[in-house]
């Protein structure tokens, strides 16, 4: 059986801390002086990102290369791409560079699921459809608090979590709201009713758990997490805001706010971040930023993914061992 | 006092009782210091999950022996592992911990059951890619023959006469069992 990563939506508990129990192995590998195991020698992945991206990108050509298989890029300008069609033959070819595993950015939501669909003998990894998912950006957020928790004899369970921005087009929010939902914890969504309409909860998670704020300083109080969203320029042209500034105005998470509502949080972010839009440079920096972490970790989860699912490719086959 | 231990299941043939297990670490230990003086540089490396409580008997045993301070660590080989596609093989991995300098060092790398030598042949790629010891040894409590690498033990336990299709399972108190090593006829799959 050839296994996917495409979303977080119906991972279990289980499935979730296997990646997570995984990628803490893996974080050792990435410091020490020979950051290289030999685990996926001979196994071809093939990075191919619709959409332009550094961080995710490189961040998965690392985890490759540290578990030594042989990785190849392809980007692909999303304005060449005519949908439908030209995905089904972009997956056909690559199908016949007999890759063991793809990992996929898209645009369009649900392309790397389709792409599953097509490929017999390939895993696919979900580098970000569109607003839908992004299974590995969610997965090292959990890894960071579950590092973080840990130092203060906690685990991730039993957690109050809150989103704060542009929640409806972020696929970062909704692959961590569904990891948390899995894990039983409290989830915020916090912005603009334009950008986190009342009832998107109901519609996107098909639940009444998720509590919906459009008062920053209400839906932060006694929050244990805050994930700050990137606001992305263009929405102040497709008008869900007004502008940046007044936005920034209602909606930035300063160290004034945390301190007062939230004195016990730690701060996300997905990052590439806009100080002083969303977030403040004094919390970007400070103690309760565990941001940097956030990049670090990507290398190790990724390297547990790749490792979980390119086990599953190949003929399986009855090895002795002792 | 009575310590209550986990059962092992009545089909499974004990070869080495809790006395001879202990009797053995004990003899291993003096083979070990008596092959090298010099402890300075030595260093127990068990092999997760099998080695690991074994070689922190030995290294116990070697400090009491000794009166110094001898380096203990643990290595996960299943990222290094010829297997990998096989789906029986266990997923999780535990992580590598070798809190000491591995170049120049005299490394005693320590298993439970030594079958075809592939795990050992794992641990010593997985241990070459943290340093160039000066020597790596091999301590195993059950030797069991069936070779399919050119890998022999240093220091063995006991040698262990079975058939191929056998298995050997050791069980110790750290995992809540009462010491023992077991002959058991192939489980059903």
């Amino acid at each position: 059986m050839v296994d996917h990563l495409l979303g977080i939506q119906g991972l279990s508990k289980s499935d979730l801390y296997r990646y997570l129990d995984t990628a803490h192995s893996f974080v050792e590998v990435s410091e020490r002086d020979i950051k290289k195991v030999p685990t996926l020698r001979g196994k071809t992945i093939v990075n191919v990102f619709f959409e332009p991206s550094t961080r995710t990108l490189s961040s998965f050509d690392i985890a490759g290369k540290r578990l030594s298989a042989d990785t190849i890029n392809v980007s692909i300008g999303a304005s060449s791409v005519k949908k439908g069609e030209t995905l089904i033959d972009t997956v056909r070819t690559l199908e016949s560079m007999n890759p063991d595993v793809i990992v996929m950015r898209h645009s369009e939501s649900g392309a790397p699921h389709f792409a599953a669909k097509h490929l017999a003998r390939t895993s696919v990894v979900n580098a970000g459809d569109g607003a839908h998912e992004h299974p590995t950006q969610a997965l090292l957020d959990l890894l960071t608090l579950k590092q973080y928790f840990a130092t203060k004899k906690r685990g991730i369970e039993g957690l109050k979590i809150g989103f704060v921005g542009d929640v409806r087009h972020s696929r970062v929010a909704r692959s961590s709201v569904w990891a948390h939902l899995t894990l039983g914890n409290e989830v915020r969504l916090i912005g603009p009713k334009t950008l986190v309409p009342e009832d998107f909860a109901r519609g996107a998670f098909g639940t009444d758990t998720i509590k919906v704020y459009s008062d920053l300083a209400e839906g932060l109080k006694d929050l244990d997490v805050v994930v700050s969203l990137r606001m992305q320029l263009e929405r102040q042209e497709e008008h869900f805001v007004p502008n940046l500034d007044e936005y920034s105005k209602e909606y930035c998470i300063s160290e004034r706010i945390l301190a007062r509502q939230a004195p016990g949080c730690v701060v996300l972010h997905p990052g590439p971040m806009n100080r002083g839009t969303e977030i403040s440079g004094e919390v970007a920096d400070g103690p309760r930023s565990l941001i940097r972490n956030q990049v670090t970790n990507g290398v190790a989860v990724r390297m547990a993914v790749l490792y979980l699912l390119a086990r599953t490719v190949g003929a399986p086959e009855e090895v002795s061992h002792g | 006092m009575t310590a209550k231990y986990k059962p092992v299941p009545r089909e499974w043939q004990l070869v080495m009782d809790e006395e001879t297990i202990s009797r053995a670490i004990s003899r291993m230990s003096f083979e070990i210091l008596e092959k090298d003086r010099d402890i300075k540089n030595l260093a127990i490396v068990g092999i997760r999950t099998g080695g690991e409580y074994l070689g922190k008997r030995l290294q116990q045993e070697i400090q009491r022996i000794e009166g110094t301070e001898v380096s203990y660590g643990v290595i996960d080989i299943t990222l290094y592992r010829d297997d990998l596609s096989s789906s029986q093989s266990q997923p999780t991995l535990r992580g590598t911990d070798l809190p000491f300098r591995i170049a120049g060092s005299r490394i005693v790398l320590v298993d439970d059951v030594l079958f075809t030598g592939r795990t050992i042949r794992s641990a010593l790629d997985a241990i070459i890619d943290f340093g160039r010891p000066r020597r790596v040894e091999l301590a195993v409590l059950c030797d069991r023959g069936y070779r399919e690498l050119p890998i022999q033990a240093d220091y063995v336990g006991k040698v262990i006469p079975c058939q191929r299709s056998q298995l050997v399972r050791v069980r110790l108190s750290e995992m809540g069992y009462r010491d023992g090593a077991y002959l058991i006829e192939r489980e059903e799959r």
